[in-house]
């Protein structure tokens, strides 16, 4: 049986010994099977299911840029921006303004866990992370920093404005929301190291993450990317400390995606291991 | 298992997914504004080049509740906007002018516009082909228009440019409607998919020309009353200017409108011209 793309007139593949009573969902089978599955650096040729002939089919990916560069990039920028309105650098607010400090702590707080929280995924994506892809599509880079360095620039707008108002419950509002962003930055930094040792330098074979002896990572009980819990919980402690709207809104768009991800991670663990804890939901416990 | 033998290898460019404007979009309708331009199979169930097969195709999916309700939509929607077309046409015969006539129409206008919201449904419930995010996009800046520029800002109303884009798009809904009823119903006239297909060459300019005087229409006055907007100090730190947020949108005409257009243009090109070669043929 010989296939040919409709369009060119390409030969796309021979099938070799076709039984006569296989119908066309047989013949499809056979073809979209060896197309779809991409194959891995590691794989060996031996190893792949193919006769004395191989074919295989290259994709072009278009340009890539490294995972690493890409954090590094949208990571160093709501840093670097958000310090831009915290000294109120000339251009932002009004003339009389420039250079001039908050009267309010929480606004100082705030400069220092939004700075904690950038320097923090900094490092981690230098000395913790290991990445199953090197690269991504090269578009990305635009997009993510985009949306990194616009939200970024959005709220800080706000948090530093002279117009600033704190919070409604004054310091108990700070004070309860400071100790959920400490929790929950201690929390997600502690998934990431056991994720990490999950995994030996240089491989990239998958695991199911366990909870260790660390109490943060007993989220893993509950839900299959706590890492991804922790995040959402720092930006709630944010959004309560600051009482920002933008951070709000931040911190919804940011679980949207999570959550989008959170799912994906779930389905490809219940995918690839049969005895994956039936307890475990993506991203919220119980619920999501 | 058959053993493989070598063949072309196709080498195509996959990156990352499409973005979320039509480009992706089999043929659009005869959108006649940006507002209106949509996907074809939009809420009618039928699909592109080879329409009449792969409406009968796609009907065989769809259950008989999904087709009759849809049916029931495009049938009502066709009528909406048939009595705008005539409200309209009747008051000006009456009057002899423009002024006045927003008022007498708009709430059909209201009704028939808003209930377009379930197009949005119908795509995420799937009965409809298109993605959710291009429908949605178009329907809301049809409701954005609506009652955020001629419903909220009053001395607009009486614009000339209000009746450009309400004639271009009472034109385009009526042949897009009634574009999907005759889909759905196995018998679509030539002379409307032809309508569909070109009528948007004029009218989309229009309507966009339309819509983009009327915002700028409405500027002073939203400058002058600050409507809509939030202004600092205030207890969720957050502001937002009306006036800004127009200027935007407007500037965002300019790169949307011509992929928009030149995307329905290639996507005439295949239906039209498609369906001439294969007369040839035969």
């Amino acid at each position: 049986v010989e296939i040919l793309d409709a369009k060119t007139r390409e030969k796309l593949c021979f099938l070799d010994k076709v039984e006569p009573q296989a119908t066309i969902a047989e013949i499809k089978n056979l073809f979209t099977k060896t197309q779809g599955r991409s194959l891995k650096d590691e794989d060996v040729l031996q190893k792949l299911p193919v006769g004395t002939t191989a074919t295989l089919y290259f994709r072009d990916l278009g340009a890539q840029i490294s995972w690493v560069t890409v954090f590094l990039t949208e990571y160093a920028g709501p840093l670097f921006i958000y310090l831009l309105f915290y000294f109120r650098v000339p251009f932002i607010y009004g003339h009389k303004y420039d250079f001039t400090s908050s009267r309010h702590s929480v606004v100082h707080l705030a400069c220092i866990c939004h700075s904690f929280h950038y320097v923090k995924r900094l490092l981690e994506t230098l000395f913790v992370h290991r990445f199953s892809h090197g690269t991504m599509p090269l578009r990305n880079i635009f997009k993510n920093c985009t949306y990194y360095w616009g939200f970024a620039a959005w709220m800080a707008y706000y948090i530093n404005h002279p117009l600033y108002t704190p919070p409604t419950y004054g310091a108990q509002q700070v004070k309860l929301a400071l100790a959920i962003f400490v929790i929950c930055q201690l929390g997600n930094f502690s998934i990431h190291m056991a994720l990490r040792d999950l995994r030996p330098a240089g491989s990239k074979t998958r695991k199911i993450p366990y909870p260790t002896k660390n109490p943060f990572t007993w989220l893993f009980l509950l839900v299959s990317c706590p890492n991804y819990t922790y995040e959402v919980g720092s930006w709630i402690g944010f959004a309560i400390m600051t009482q920002c709207l933008p951070v709000a809104l931040f911190s919804l768009v940011g679980f949207t995606q999570m959550t989008i991800w959170a799912k994906g991670k779930h389905r490809s663990y219940l995918k690839e291991f049969r005895d994956y804890p039936p307890l475990r939901m993506p991203i919220v416990p119980f619920l999501l | 298992m058959g053993r493989w033998t070598e063949a072309a290898t196709a080498a195509r460019s996959a990156g990352p997914p499409a973005t979320p404007l039509p480009l992706s979009a089999t043929s659009l309708g005869c959108g006649a504004t940006m507002a209106s331009s949509e996907e074809d199979g939009t809420n009618g169930g039928a699909s592109e080049a080879s329409e009449e097969k792969e409406a009968t195709g796609r009907r065989r999916r769809l259950g008989f509740l999904a087709t009759a309700w849809l049916t029931f939509y495009n049938i009502a929607m066709t009528a909406g906007w048939l009595v705008l077309a005539i409200a309209m046409v009747r008051f000006y015969m009456e009057k002899g002018t423009h002024r006045g006539l927003y008022k007498s129409i708009q709430k059909t206008l209201k009704f028939f516009q808003t209930f377009a919201l379930l197009e949005i449904v119908h795509c995420l419930i799937g009965i409809v082909p298109t993605s959710v995010l291009v429908t949605g996009v178009q329907v809301s800046s049809r409701i954005f228009m609506v009652w955020l520029v001629t419903h909220s800002i009053k001395p607009v109303q009486n614009e000339e440019s209000v009746v450009l884009f309400l004639v271009s798009w009472t034109v385009t809904e009526i042949t897009r409607y009634s574009f999907y009823t005759f889909s759905l119903l196995d018998h679509l006239p030539y002379f409307i998919k032809w309508a569909r297909y070109n009528f948007f060459i004029i009218l989309y300019p229009v309507g966009v020309a339309g819509e983009l005087l009327t915002i700028y229409a409405a500027l002073p006055y939203v400058k002058k009353t600050g409507m809509f907007s939030i202004r600092l100090p205030n207890k969720y730190n957050v502001s937002f200017d009306y006036y800004y947020f127009l200027l935007i949108t407007m500037a965002s005409y300019i790169p949307l409108f011509p992929q928009l257009y030149f995307h329905m243009l290639r996507q005439r090109r295949k239906v039209l011209h498609g369906e001439v070669i294969i007369e040839k043929d035969d």
